[in-house]
C-alpha cells in the first residue's frame, strides 16, 4: 500500500477521495496546491516539477505514516505532481479522513507541511519575461 | 579511493550539465567528496544548504563514501 504517489499525468482526485470513505469517518479534510500566475513579484507561466524518485516516494511514505502515528486519524493520501504544468493545474492533492475534524484537519496541514520542506521534488518555474529557473528556498527561522 | 555514481538535481545538474557521472574518488567522507565535486566544477550551492543521499536513502554527511555507491546532493527542495 502507497499512501504517497508521484503522478506524471494529471492527478485524478475521485478514486483518491473513494480510497479514503471509511463508515468509521465523520470527517474528510483535503488541501489542494495549485499553480499560481505569480510568486515574488513575477508573473509565471508555467512550471515543471522534478524529484529525485526513488527517494521522494520513501520520503513520502515516511510522512504519511508519521501523520498516522501522530493524529487519531482513519486514511491518508498524497498524490504529487511531476513534470510540466500550466498556471491552476492541480500541482499536489493530500486527503485525510477521520472519525472527527480536529484530527483530520490537523494531519492534513501537517502532511502539505512535511511534504513541502523534506520531500526531494523541485520546481522550476518559467516567468513571462521568458527566463525560467530553480526554486531553492532558504528556511524560515525556527519560531520561539 | 571509491568509484561511486552521483546525481545531480535542479541547480547542481544545470551547473554540472550532467544528471550522473562516475567519479573516482579518496574523499573520506560525504562533505569532502561534495567539496572536491565543488571545486572542480564550480557548484554555488553551500554544503550547508544540501542534505546528502547514498544509495537511496539520506545519509550524514560524515558518512564514508561507501565504494560502488550511489550518491545524490540534494539542493534545497520546493514541492508542494
Amino acid at each position: 500500500m502507497n499512501f504517497f504517489e508521484l503522478a506524471d499525468q494529471p492527478i485524478v482526485i475521485a478514486p483518491l477521495r473513494t480510497a479514503l470513505a471509511h463508515p468509521m469517518a465523520g470527517a474528510f479534510a483535503s488541501f489542494e496546491g495549485w499553480v499560481r500566475d505569480n510568486n515574488d513579484g513575477r508573473t509565471v507561466d508555467g512550471l515543471r516539477y522534478e524529484a529525485y524518485a526513488e527517494l521522494a516516494r520513501k520520503e513520502g511514505e515516511r510522512v504519511l505514516r508519521e501523520a498516522f502515528e501522530k493524529f487519531a486519524i482513519v486514511d491518508a493520501r498524497c498524490a504529487h505532481r511531476i513534470g510540466e504544468l500550466a498556471v491552476g493545474e492541480l500541482a499536489v492533492w493530500v486527503g485525510v479522513s477521520a472519525a472527527h475534524r480536529g484530527a483530520a484537519f490537523d494531519a492534513c496541514r501537517y502532511i502539505i507541511d512535511e511534504v513541502k520542506s523534506r520531500v526531494p521534488i523541485w520546481k522550476h518555474e518559467r516567468y513571462r519575461e521568458g527566463d525560467a529557473g530553480w526554486l531553492h528556498p532558504t528556511p524560515a527561522p525556527p519560531e520561539h | 579511493m571509491a568509484v561511486v555514481t552521483v546525481l545531480y538535481f535542479a541547480s547542481l545538474r544545470d551547473t554540472r550539465g550532467l544528471a550522473s557521472e562516475q567519479v573516482e574518488s579518496s574523499a573520506p567522507d560525504l562533505q569532502a567528496l561534495y567539496a572536491e565535486l565543488q571545486s572542480r566544477h564550480g557548484f554555488s550551492l553551500p554544503v550547508n544548504r544540501l542534505r546528502v543521499a547514498m544509495d537511496g536513502d539520506f545519509a550524514g554527511w560524515g558518512d564514508g563514501v561507501r565504494d560502488g555507491s550511489e550518491i545524490a546532493f540534494i539542493p534545497p527542495v520546493s514541492g508542494g
